[in-house]
């Protein structure tokens, strides 16, 4: 075999491996296809399963790219039922956005008390108590982007069109954001708390 | 011959550079004197940047002081399939700030496989006066808040920034909301492209329709599944000078007047020849586009899950059909009939309806790919993915089509043998590589010994990329790739035996290489370590999630291995799983 360009002290330095220096993690091509084939008989033997997400136990094989596995096969479909809601959540004033899962909360209360502990402020709820003193608004994208205040709608109705939150300052928003806020804001939010 | 060389004023010499596009020719322009080299380097108006690691955006901007295109690619390709852990880098940001100062005239950035944040398209979108192109290619990090931004500065009077083209292949966009497109301003009537068939959710549909209407020279409109196909033939009716498009869903309720009127949309457009999209296709819909059909050039019905009969009755009357993606639904008999109707055929691509699946689904085999091979005397390029092959397939393609270009087969189970004699396919490659002289890429799959590569080295003289998986017996494979392709620039290897011996003996060849990419093989922490300190022209990457290679014997297998030529030294970007070693011969974490 060619030395290359690095003198023989390269091809001396590396005698190949020691036999098992380091446990059962590979190396020899058999043993690779028949752990490949092993799971393939553990895939034989499940065929009753209706998931094809089971079936591909080696990562990137077949060469599917990521982009057409996302898009065409059926599991798809399964795959967005069982789907989390994330939604991007902002808070003015602070220098970063953080990420909700909404279909993790029961109501509007739960609600407000994972966006206290997010962004580690105690206005929503207290918003709630006092709404016309309070500092924080809760509001959100809906799907034909409207901005509204959280709480007007019955809760199953927001989780689904919910877009993306956004926590407001009360002067904000009356700079003209377009909210009219009324008298004892968010009637749901409070009535979910009071509770 | 030098004097007379020196003897044209610059701007004549400028004047001739100016006919010269290609990168290797004005590479070797510059490379002739002095002078040439100076007014070759301010006249050089588009660079490609293979790797991004390779050279650092300061380089860049150094040398070419004037560039208007850019084109950056990150990721290696197998980041595709999911084996390049996330937050590995790719990042834009620094080469988007730096050319923010430098170029002010930039108009054209084109990204494959990198990261691109909502800052990153602000700050183009408010940076470049007269931007013009941005294309995507499978990038991600970014949302449609950063689309909004671009689209919202697409235009102004007082710079005269008119966006012609908006693509973002195939890329991962975080679906905030639709209603980015309504940023385009109402009097914005540039657009020539718009590709957003990788975005989930539903774009504003009349802020679509209006933009489509206003811009008369749409020529490619690549819609998103969301579209509805009810939608669609108003759509084209006010783009009826598009050459490409692709369609939303191809679904609905089976209706007359639906029909009549898609169908008469299409009729209309005269110049179209080229379709993809088509998710969810309604079989009774198809014929809506036969008009069409004898014009088109490409057809893209990979996400298409129709059946072998209506996808022959549509094929057989695309006679000039150059290029063809599809489903193995499509079966060898529709292969026949593509190559009894599509004389023209230069690229074919077969992707698996259901690859996870352990049984063949469909009755597509080998006989498909030689019917091609024998029907269509213009064919170049193939993807094809398979359950069975055999060697005698393989020699009589590699007959019929010497002039092939890129062959890309993937028999879907791991170290599957010829078919017919159990035997590896070695032969069958090797056939392949004998016969296609300007082979310049190939995807190996099957039972495959280190005879294949032996061939490879031996013929594969134009190669420049090859991809290897679950082959070889030994480091002598590797070795004869490396030592026998002169023209290899790009590597990527997975689940090979292949060790330390070939990679350090042809140590010297991986600087005249783009990359090459190991992973699941069997080169030790040791080989890395000395490869990354002899070798200061490499950046030795090793990617192991498993925690620090020094918590495990120097002999241990690795995970990853990602090495690339640079002249930019090491990156300072590099995530917590990445050790890289240099000459300090200490191993260093980013």
């Amino acid at each position: 075999m060619e030395k290359g360009g690095l003198g023989l002290e390269i091809t001396e330095l590396r005698l190949g491996l020691l036999p098992g220096s380091c446990g059962p993690s590979l190396v020899d091509k058999n043993d690779k296809k028949r752990v490949f084939s092993e799971i393939a008989e553990d895939k034989n033997s499940t065929t009753e399963e209706k998931s094809t997400q089971t079936k591909s136990q080696v990562v990137g094989w077949p060469p599917v790219c990521s982009y057409r596995k996302r898009n065409s096969f059926q599991e798809k479909d399964h795959l967005k039922k069982e789907s989390k809601m994330y939604v991007k959540v902002s808070m003015d004033g602070a220098p970063f956005l953080r990420k909700i899962d909404l279909s993790m909360h029961k109501g509007y209360s739960d609600l407000a008390l994972a966006l206290e502990e997010l962004f580690d402020c105690f206005g929503i709820s207290e918003a709630l108590k006092d709404a016309d003193n309070s500092e924080q608004v809760p509001i959100y994208e809906d799907k034909d982007g409207d901005w509204m205040l959280v709480g007007d709608v019955p809760w199953e109705m927001f989780i689904e069109s919910c877009k993306r939150l956004r926590i407001m300052k009360r002067s904000e928003a009356a700079k003209g954001f377009g909210l009219q806020l009324i008298k004892g804001f968010p009637k749901g939010f409070i009535k979910d708390v009071t509770k | 011959m030098q004097r007379m060389a020196c003897s044209f004023p610059d701007e004549v010499l400028e004047h001739v550079f100016s006919f010269v596009q290609c990168d290797n020719d004005r590479n070797a322009i510059s490379t002739v004197c002095k002078s040439w080299y100076k007014i070759e380097r301010w006249s050089r108006r588009r660079v490609f940047v293979g790797n991004c690691y390779a050279i650092s955006p300061d380089m860049v901007i150094r040398r070419f002081p004037d560039v208007r295109s850019i084109e950056l690619k990150g990721k290696p390709h197998f980041a595709d399939f999911n084996l390049v852990p996330d937050g590995w880098g790719g990042y834009v940001a620094p080469w988007i700030s730096a050319m923010a100062a430098a170029y002010p005239w930039l108009e054209e950035i084109r990204l494959k496989r990198m990261v691109i944040t909502d800052e990153n398209l602000e700050l183009i979108s408010k940076s470049f006066k007269n931007f013009k192109v941005l294309v995507l290619s499978s990038c991600e990090g970014f949302s449609t808040d950063g689309l909004a931004a671009i689209a919202a500065n697409c235009r102004s009077y007082l710079h005269c920034r008119n966006l012609r083209e908006l693509d973002l292949r195939e890329s991962e966009v975080e679906d905030l909301s639709g209603h980015w497109l309504k940023h385009f301003p109402d009097d914005y009537t540039s657009l020539v492209s718009l590709n957003i068939a990788c975005l989930g959710c539903e774009v504003s549909f009349s802020a679509l329709e209006r933009l489509v209407g206003r811009c008369p020279n749409l020529r490619t409109l690549r819609l998103n599944r969301a579209v509805p196909l009810d939608k669609l033939a108003n759509l084209l009716r006010r783009a009826p000078q598009l050459v490409e498009l692709g369609t939303g869903a191809y679904s609905s309720e089976l209706r007359p007047d639906v029909f009549s009127n898609l169908s008469g949309a299409f009729s209309g457009c005269k110049e179209l020849k080229s379709l993809s999209g088509f998710w969810d296709v309604v079989p009774g819909y198809l014929p809506a586009v036969y008009p069409i059909c004898c014009r088109l050039t490409t057809l893209n019905l990979s996400y298409a899950t129709i059946q072998s009969p209506d996808l022959i009755k549509l094929v057989g009357q695309c006679q000039n059909l150059q290029r063809l993606w599809v489903l193995d639904y499509i079966e060898d008999a529709g292969l026949d009939a593509v190559a009894a109707s599509c004389k023209d055929l230069r690229e074919l691509r077969v992707f698996p309806s259901d690859p996870y699946g352990p049984e063949p689904n469909v009755p597509l085999t080998e006989q498909g790919l030689v019917s091609i091979s024998e029907g269509c005397s213009k064919l170049q390029s193939v993807l094809y993915f398979c359950r069975q092959m055999s060697n005698a397939a393989l020699m009589t393609i590699a007959r019929n089509r010497p002039n092939m270009t890129r062959f890309r087969l993937c028999i879907i189970e791991p170290g599957t043998p010829d078919y017919l004699t159990l035997q590896p396919l070695d032969v069958g490659f090797g056939a392949i590589v004998e016969h296609c002289k300007d082979l310049q890429r190939l995807s190996l799959s099957g039972l495959l010994t280190d005879l294949v590569f032996e061939y490879i080295g031996t013929y594969a003289k134009k190669l420049e990329m090859l991809s290897v998986a679950f082959a070889g017996e030994s480091d002598l494979g590797l070795h004869h790739v490396l030592s026998g392709c002169e023209k290899l620039r790009k590597l990527e290897i997975r689940d090979c035996p292949f060790g330390d011996k070939a990679l350090l003996a042809n140590a010297a060849k991986l600087e005249t290489m783009r990359s090459l990419w190991m992973s699941s093989c069997s080169v030790t922490f040791g080989a890395c370590k000395l490869l990354g300190q002899k070798m200061p022209r490499l950046n030795v990457e090793v990617i192991d999630e498993r925690g620090t290679p020094d918590s495990r014997p120097e002999s241990c297998p690795i995970d990853k291995l990602y090495i690339y030529r640079t002249v930019a030294g090491s990156r300072f970007d590099m995530p917590g799983f990445v050790w890289t070693i240099d000459e300090d011969s200490a191993m260093r974490l980013s």
